[in-house]
């Protein structure tokens, strides 16, 4: 029994390691933000949506599964949150009814737990299969459909008869047969629990020599009570780890139930949260990994930023296809910043089979995405910071390959324009040849100029706009780098009062 | 010579009785000198059921009794023999391990199936053994007479019903098989019959959950050899249910009591003298030091050891991963003693015991540390060490070791060996000087070999029946030592300028120091 909501043919690994360096992944796009909405509070929910997210899918097949799954989700949102929570209650409930059983207790012990906790399943599965016989017409994705017809098939009235027969029995209250033989030093082994046959005849018609003899153990014989109860816990020994693991299995089926339903609903989560700012969500349009470079986008906004200030955010639109080198330069705060993470952002939803926020959304998948950000330093440690982000990018290097995105973000401003561009441009220019998705947050005048000055036709050059009259409208639009970031406006609106005043004298 | 179709005496003496009046023996006072008391210690680890310092305390009389031990030993350095009587000891203990389990339980049926299983380990050990050897290319006296002895053992109807006997026993118990009943306080026990197991019907119900490796929740039980009076009880009664399987393991430990062959369980102890022994060498040959087989004679005038060493010593050393330095030495025409002089902490007193256990050994048959060497068999190996003693009781020490040396040579002949060793130090040099002469010139009267470590110089060159030896030093470097012990004229001068070069104290080093 499977829940296979995650992947069409597969378990959702929950411990899944994640790719290298996506402590910096979730650093520099503000990860957390986005998987706090979607946790509401609940670490599980936190823990599933950021293993969905920082491992995510490339083929557009399995991402549209998912998307699948999603839409049904999003129609029947309390079904879904029902079904949860049924997963939830069998996970915490076996917790509770298990607590202090160790490891060294006896086989009666553990047997006596786990029929306990498969009663307690037993009553689970059965609501189980009751919302999915009432709500299967209401859902249309693979995913669900294979789910509840599944568990209509597996969960008969039939076998929870069976199963109702075996935790009758187990709870031996007719005693328990034990087969054995003679082993070393005539030690009694290869202790085998049997199924008593019914009492018939044989007990009533002693016929020949005697076949079977009894004695009683004194009640107050507590050494031979004890040998007693080994003997039982020898014979009952393979039957009691038999039922504990089924019931283990059960709550694995459980827990996965809950981990993959969890994803959806951190994903309801999320999707409560930014339709109730007003901000539009859609589903993506994944390409392969294989396909052209491309990135088409209506109103992409930055969804951390949007749950973070809880406002409607500027968005952007761009038009990518065929670039795999993006360079953004222009105005300080003007929103590049924001513009590159609301890209990383939503190419990782995308590729984790979410809604992305925008109004419309292409991209091709990509094997790995990467972050190289300038880190705010101690200003004095100028040689150290080059430093860092050379080891920093070489750390990137070892683990990038073809197929992969990388976001920098003013990169290598921590040293003398020349330098920190030449050390950029050969970087560039060497991931670009390796097939690699590069958009390129800089100051870097020099930079960003050469690339232009070269006419590529894989590159696309955009800038924050910045209005006639130096107001910033936070848009990102095409255009070529210019030689000032304007950082003359920026001085300018700080130092205003001052420089109102020296130009009255 | 001895007449070769004698019956088999044992493996370590080729007379009748001599194992016999080994048991006797005590520890030679020249073990602690020697350190043979410690060699002995660790040859004997782990081997103490065996009770093998006896044999060790057992010098042998004659060449003929020394060949017998060599040829043996021989044959045991090959290692596919030396496996086959590994094997045969291994089981042999096990045997013993299997009475002795017999013997600490309580229940009938458990004590006679501890038994039966003893009797097995037996057989099959004796059957191994004897195939092993047979197919092995011996040489030795011995290990013929053993073969020969073993495969008329084997043979005989004794052995082959009690080989039957066994296999039938395990047989009929394999058969039994029973089922107990436990409802509250009340067991019941019966045949089995063929009811479905119950854990493999349980794990078909849930199968359908299965969801890969889950955690194991079988509880270990201790199997502990004794059953308690529960078990016992069921097992009268399984014993009640079929009644012929244990009227015949009853009868079985009645009839077999005495199975175990004397002369086997004495090979199994006495080879254990051997396999001790190299096994304690064994270490030394891998670090590359050699073992020969000694010329032994009992009135041997040629006396010699090349490459030899102290083998409590080199055991130490090896252990420690540390280089062994070998010594020579060689005894000629009228030459009986060797006066050994040189620095402290030199090497003589570890050539001194080297050249005792050396004779020791070799009258134990034994293999000794050497690359060649040609040695008295002596009739007693004596040995004259200071003893520490308190400085305020010197007079008495001076007595006591006058008294011990003359007990020695009161009892000494010229078969003896005698090991002399920093004697009469708590006197004077004109004192140890005069003693050691007088007692140097009885020895040369009795005709002793002997080794005499000694800082009078003038002993060394006594007689002609005198060799001196002198512990080497590395001139440059005078405090660090080779433990060479080197025939050549004793000269005490030489440490003292040595080690004067180095603090650059010689005569011309001060007068160059000192300026003018």
């Amino acid at each position: 029994m499977k829940a296979f909501l995650m992947h069409e043919r597969a378990d959702f690994d929950l411990e899944a390691d994640p790719p290298p360096l996506s402590a910096d992944l979730t650093q520099d796009l503000e990860l957390g933000t986005l998987w706090n909405a979607m946790a509401a509070g609940d670490q599980f929910l936190f823990d599933v949506a950021q293993r969905a997210m920082l491992n995510g899918l490339t083929e557009p097949d399995s991402i549209g599964y998912r998307q699948a799954v999603l839409s049904d989700c999003l129609a029947s949102p309390a079904a879904v949150r029902g079904l949860y929570d049924l997963a939830v209650t069998a996970v915490e409930g076996e917790r509770k009814v298990f607590y202090g059983l160790f490891f060294r207790d006896s086989p009666e012990v553990i047997l006596h737990r786990s029929v306990e906790v498969l009663q307690f399943f037993t009553g689970l599965l059965k609501n189980l299969r009751t919302v999915a016989d009432e709500q299967a017409g209401n859902f249309r994705s693979a995913g669900f459909t294979r789910l509840f017809s599944m568990l209509s098939a597996e969960l008969s009235d039939e076998y929870f008869a069976e199963i109702e027969a075996h935790l009758s029995t187990l709870r031996f209250r007719r005693g328990v047969q034990i087969s054995a033989r003679l082993g070393s030093g005539n030690l009694g082994t290869g202790y085998v629990l049997r199924q008593p046959r019914e009492q018939g005849w044989r007990d009533r018609l002693p016929l020949g020599g005697r076949d079977s003899y009894s004695f009683l153990v004194a009640e107050r014989d507590e050494a031979g009570m004890r040998a007693l109860s080994n003997l039982n816990g020898r014979g009952t020994n393979l039957v009691a780890n038999a039922t504990a693991q089924s019931a283990d299995h059960i709550l694995s089926f459980f827990r996965m139930l809950r981990t993959e339903l969890g994803f959806y609903i951190g994903c309801l989560n999320v999707h409560d949260r930014l339709t109730g700012l007003g901000e539009p969500v859609c589903f993506p349009v994944p390409l392969p990994p294989s396909a052209e470079p491309d990135l088409a986008a209506h109103g992409l906004y930055d969804a951390c930023l949007a749950l973070h200030t809880g406002t409607t955010v500027v968005g952007n639109d761009v038009q990518a296809g065929g670039r795999s080198l993006i360079m953004i330069t222009g105005a300080n705060q003007g929103g590049k910043s924001t513009f590159l993470r609301s890209v990383g952002l939503a190419q990782l939803m995308m590729q984790a089979g979410m809604f992305v926020a925008a109004r419309e959304f292409q991209a091709d998948a990509r094997d790995g995405v990467f972050t190289h950000y300038k880190r705010e330093e101690d200003a004095s440690m100028r040689s150290g910071k080059l430093d860092e982000e050379l080891s920093r990018m070489s750390g990137i290097i070892d683990q990038i390959a073809a197929g992969s995105l990388l976001l920098c973000n003013e990169s290598f401003a921590s040293t003398n324009e020349r330098e920190g561009a030449e050390i950029a441009r050969q970087i560039t220019r060497a991931l670009l040849d390796r097939g690699i998705k590069v958009l390129y947050v800089t100051h870097l005048f020099d930079l960003a100029n050469g690339f232009y000055q070269q006419n590529m036709a894989t590159a696309l050059f955009l800038r924050a706009e910045r209005q006639a009259d130096g107001q910033r409208t936070f848009r990102i639009v095409p255009g070529e780098p210019l030689p000032t970031s304007h950082g003359e406006d920026v001085y300018q609106r700080i130092f205003a009062a001052d420089l109102d005043r020296s130009a009255a004298r | 010579m001895p007449d070769p179709d004698r019956p088999f005496q044992g493996i370590l003496f080729d007379q009748p009785g001599g194992a016999a009046q080994a048991e006797q023996s005590h520890q030679p006072s020249c073990f602690p000198d020697l350190n043979l008391d410690q060699a002995l210690d660790w040859m004997t680890t782990g081997r103490g059921e065996y009770q093998l310092k006896p044999f060790f305390y057992t010098p042998l009389p004659d060449p003929g009794a020394v060949k017998y031990r060599h040829d043996i030993l021989r044959d045991l350095e090959n290692e596919p023999t030396r496996q086959t009587v590994q094997e045969f000891a291994t089981q042999m203990h096990r045997m013993r391990k299997q009475l002795e389990q017999a013997g600490k339980l309580h229940y009938r049926y458990q004590q006679e199936r501890w038994f039966a299983d003893a009797v097995d380990t037996y057989c099959q050990a004796v059957r191994a053994l004897t195939e092993g050897l047979s197919r092995l290319e011996l040489s030795s006296r011995g290990f013929h007479g053993l073969t020969t002895y073993l495969t008329r053992y084997i043979a005989s109807d004794a052995f082959t019903s009690l080989v039957a006997q066994t296999q039938q026993l395990y047989r009929d118990l394999a058969t039994v098989s029973y089922s107990i009943h436990i409802k509250g306080n009340r067991v019941r026990v019966s045949k089995y019959e063929d009811e479905p197991d119950y854990s493999a019907e349980v794990e078909k119900t849930f199968a359908k959950f299965k969801q890969g490796a889950v955690k194991d929740y079988l509880v270990s039980f201790r199997d502990w050899p004794d059953m308690n009076h529960v078990e016992a009880r069921i097992l009268d009664l399984v014993a009640r249910l079929h009644p012929d399987v244990f009227a015949e393991l009853d009868d079985y430990a009645t009839r077999n009591q005495d199975y175990l062959d004397a002369v086997i369980r004495s090979f199994d102890r006495e080879v254990q003298f051997y396999l001790a022994y190299l096994e304690f060498t064994a270490p030394l040959k891998r670090a590359g030091l050699q073992f020969c087989y000694p010329q032994v004679s009992a009135g041997g005038r040629e006396i010699s050891a090349d490459a030899s060493f102290d083998l409590a010593l080199a055991s130490k050393l090896i252990s420690d991963n540390a280089p062994v330095v070998t010594n020579d030495f060689a005894l000629r025409g009228a030459e009986r003693i060797l006066v050994v002089t040189g620095p402290n902490n030199g090497g003589k007193t570890t050539f001194a015991r080297m050249f005792g256990q050396l004779h020791y050994l070799a009258s134990l048959g034994l293999p000794v540390p050497g690359q060649q060497a040609q040695l008295l068999l002596p009739d007693e190996v004596y040995t004259h060490f200071e003893r520490e003693e308190d400085i305020t009781t010197l007079h008495g020490k001076l007595e006591d070791e006058l008294t011990r040396i003359h007990q020695i040579l009161e009892k000494a002949t010229g078969h003896s060996v005698l090991v002399m060793n920093e004697s009469f130090t708590s006197t004077t040099l004109n004192d140890a000087q005069y003693l050691g002469t007088e007692v140097m010139r009885r020895v040369i009267g009795l005709g002793l070999l002997c080794v005499y470590v000694t800082f009078v110089d003038e002993l060394a060159s006594l007689s002609e029946a005198t060799v001196s030896m002198v512990a080497a030093i590395v001139p440059d470097n005078p405090a660090e030592r080779t433990f060479k012990v080197e025939r050549r004229p004793a000269d005490g001068l030489a440490y003292a300028a040595a080690i004067a070069a180095k603090y650059g104290l010689t005569y011309q080093r001060v007068k160059e120091r000192v300026s003018s």
